[in-house]
């Protein structure tokens, strides 16, 4: 394949779509098995509001390639060693704990971070902010309020949730890593430094354990390596599962 | 729609003739009975029952479409389908408000759906096989659906009618948005062809049956039409699904499974050939080939989700009691 | 098998400015932040809100409507209050 024009930008804007896709992609499973009816209309909504984000994200990649790859090239085509999402996103459900501990970690990041993006020298990407912000901030909301009603609920609900904590503070390192593709876009005006946003996100996730009752987990090394298609065994199911048709009936339109 | 058949109106009662006759003048005068409106036990039973399957059946629904929201093949399908299972899930909602409105909780009523005692619509016993089938659910049967939600827009009790508008509005892009998957197929390859035509072969008789027993067959129409909780018969419901829909397989270059429909030029409609009955009953005795894994999904995720529902509850109680101590200081 | 229920809220939302808040329907909830919530994800996920009131269903007062002669009896005898006493010339326009 021919090295797209900006290639930078190009891994940089796939690498965001990849992690909403699949954060989406994972919300969506929890349809028909949500603890109330209520929360699933609105694990739904967060579900359609990231995977609108993708869409949006891999039609600029598509175009910044130039190659005429839509957004299904880009999503359904793709091996597992190709998709360049963070880690945390493709960790499984699990229990309701775990997810709204996933959607935190997430959310805390992506708030500040989509705010930061309007000011993007990249016209596309600044818009998508402009709509992603609001998403995320009331994603924040509602998995915040979750997590301190699961730490300060009952004695199950609070242990389930310490877990979920334990279990995924290893992949929160990932979100504030910057390499070369996004330290030379961040050099053009285009990326956001995502290290300048870790006093925001620990603001926020210290404040809502704290009302939950809850200890922030112990440092320890964190996981890396999705930015180089080095994932955990979860994304090749993942994908099999979301890819299937495309891989079974090559070439058809839908 | 998803009660259609399945009830009888509760006809008994204890109210005196006067009672009776005023309250069927309120509905004959096309008024609308509100929660708090003095009203016969047997209308407000019906209504429980009906609304209640109504609102169970759109919950049970969302299993056999949600089964291909991780394997939908393109963004724009996945985005599409979600929004339109969370819909479904909304629907139930309004649903169990509406019957909530009549003295019963929505608890008491999904305890009675995972007890067997309160049925669903039979039509999602049948399982989704391939992704054509999320086209012909949309084309079918929410096409069957909406032949029955629009009167029920009109029904005589308020929050049901209103409930009903809400769905009415939201619906509109489920039947649209079926038949479009079915047209890309059919516009597609040979096999993407067959698929369509295979699904179809799956869904056109349970489709026939949502509309519940012949007229013939239904001896206890006569109450729930005379309180304007039904609005049309099954067959003439039937008869204009039919008539509708089977332009729109021709449309589509699919046939229609009756070796028998022909076009009827006297009574300017179709006619079908003999619906299996026995199939009909079948399901609604054991529940068909999906029925026991549909309960069986939805007691799982009551029972998985006790202890999130018991932590918000313990959470606000907390809060209640936090809130006394703060003010009593 | 958990028998307890959650408390019913009543959703009342204003769609527009310069509307009042209108009645959409229930939902259930534990608390207000979650009723709030949940009356956002379910009765505006088309984006049709501005403001939202939300209120336990419990705490609502409605009049009986065994009451309904006493409290909402048309004014009959005082047709003065009523706009079509009043003749507004043609050339005033609507009024």
């Amino acid at each position: 394949m021919a090295i797209p024009k900006d290639k930078a930008l190009f891994d940089y804007a796939v690498r965001l779509a990849d992690d909403q896709l699949v954060l989406g992609h994972r919300l969506s499973e929890w349809c028909g098995r949500a603890p109330t009816l209520e929360e699933e209309l609105a694990l739904a909504n967060m579900g359609l509001d990231l995977i609108g984000q993708a869409r949006s994200l891999y039609a600029h990649a598509g175009e910044v390639e130039g190659e005429g790859r839509d957004e299904d090239a880009l999503a359904y085509l793709r091996s597992e060693r190709e998709f360049t999402n963070m880690l945390l996103v493709e960790q499984p459900n699990d229990d309701f704990a775990h997810t709204m501990v996933r959607q935190l970690f997430h959310a805390a990041f992506m708030a500040p971070y989509w705010e930061a993006m309007t000011g993007s020298a990249d016209a596309t990407l600044s818009g998508i902010a402009g709509k992603a912000v609001k998403e995320a901030r009331y994603h924040l909301r509602h998995s915040a309020e979750w997590i301190v009603r699961l730490g300060d609920g009952t004695q199950e609900s609070h242990a389930r949730t310490r877990a979920a904590l334990d279990h995924l503070w290893v992949f929160t390192g990932e979100l504030f890593e910057m390499d070369e593709t996004a330290l030379s876009l961040l050099g053009r005006g285009v990326a956001v430094d995502a290290r300048a946003l870790k006093p925001a996100w620990d603001s926020a996730v210290d404040e809502t354990l704290a009302r939950a009752g809850l200890d922030r987990p112990a440092e320890i090394a964190m996981l890396s390596g999705g930015r180089t298609g080095r994932h955990s065994e979860h994304l090749g199911h993942l994908l099999a599962e979301m890819q299937y048709m495309q891989r079974a009936y090559p070439g058809m339109t839908w | 729609m998803y009660s259609q058949g399945l009830i009888n109106a509760d006809g008994s009662t204890h109210e005196d003739e006067a009672f009776l006759k005023a309250f069927q003048e309120r509905i004959d005068r096309e008024e609308k009975i509100e929660p708090n409106d003095p009203m016969p036990e047997g209308y407000r039973r019906t209504l429980i029952r009906q609304i209640s399957q109504h609102a169970h059946s759109e919950i049970i629904g969302m299993q056999p479409e949600g089964n291909w929201i991780t394997r939908a093949p393109s963004l724009k399908r996945k985005a599409a389908l979600l929004a339109k299972v969370q819909d479904e899930g909304g629907h139930g909602l309004y649903l169990y408000s509406a019957a909530e409105t009549l003295g019963v909780t929505r608890e008491e009523l999904v305890e009675q759906l995972l007890q067997g005692k309160a049925k669903y619509s039979s039509i999602f016993t049948y399982p989704t096989l391939s992704w054509a089938d999320i086209g012909a659910i949309g084309w079918l049967v929410d096409g069957a659906a909406i032949m029955n939600q629009v009167p029920l827009c009109r029904c005589s009790f308020g929050p049901y009618a209103r409930a009903m508008i809400r769905v009415c509005k939201e619906e509109s892009f489920h039947q649209r948005q079926g038949y479009e998957i079915m047209l890309t197929l059919c516009s597609g390859t040979p096999e993407q062809k067959a698929m369509a035509q295979d699904a179809l072969d799956r869904w056109w008789w349970p489709s026939l049956m949502m509309f519940g027993p012949h007229d013939s067959e239904s001896q206890h129409g006569d109450q729930n039409m005379a309180w304007k909780i039904k609005r049309f018969t099954n067959d003439a419901l039937r008869q204009k699904f039919v008539d509708a829909t089977v332009p729109q397989a021709e449309f589509l270059g699919l046939k229609v499974p009756d070796p028998d429909l022909a076009w009827n030029e006297e009574k300017g409609g179709y006619d079908i050939g003999p619906i299996d009955w026995d199939e009909f009953r079948s399901v609604l005795k054991t529940g068909g080939f999906c029925g026991r894994d549909r309960i069986r999904n939805r007691r799982r995720a009551e029972e998985d989700g006790a202890w999130v529902r018991e932590a918000a509850a313990a959470f606000a109680e907390k809060q209640a009691t936090r809130q006394a101590d703060a003010e009593a200081a | 098998m958990t028998t307890k229920t959650t408390p019913l809220w009543e959703v009342f939302i204003r769609s527009r400015n310069g509307l009042a808040h209108k009645h959409a329907g229930s939902l259930h909830a534990a608390d207000a932040e979650q009723a709030l919530q949940a009356a956002r994800d379910v009765y505006t996920r088309r984006g049709e809100g501005q403001s939202i009131w939300v209120v336990r269903s419990a705490d609502i007062v409605a009049s009986d409507p065994k009451d309904k002669d006493e409290m909402f009896e048309p004014t009959a005898s005082k047709i003065y209050r009523h706009p079509t006493f009043y003749r507004i010339p043609d050339e005033v326009g609507n009024m």
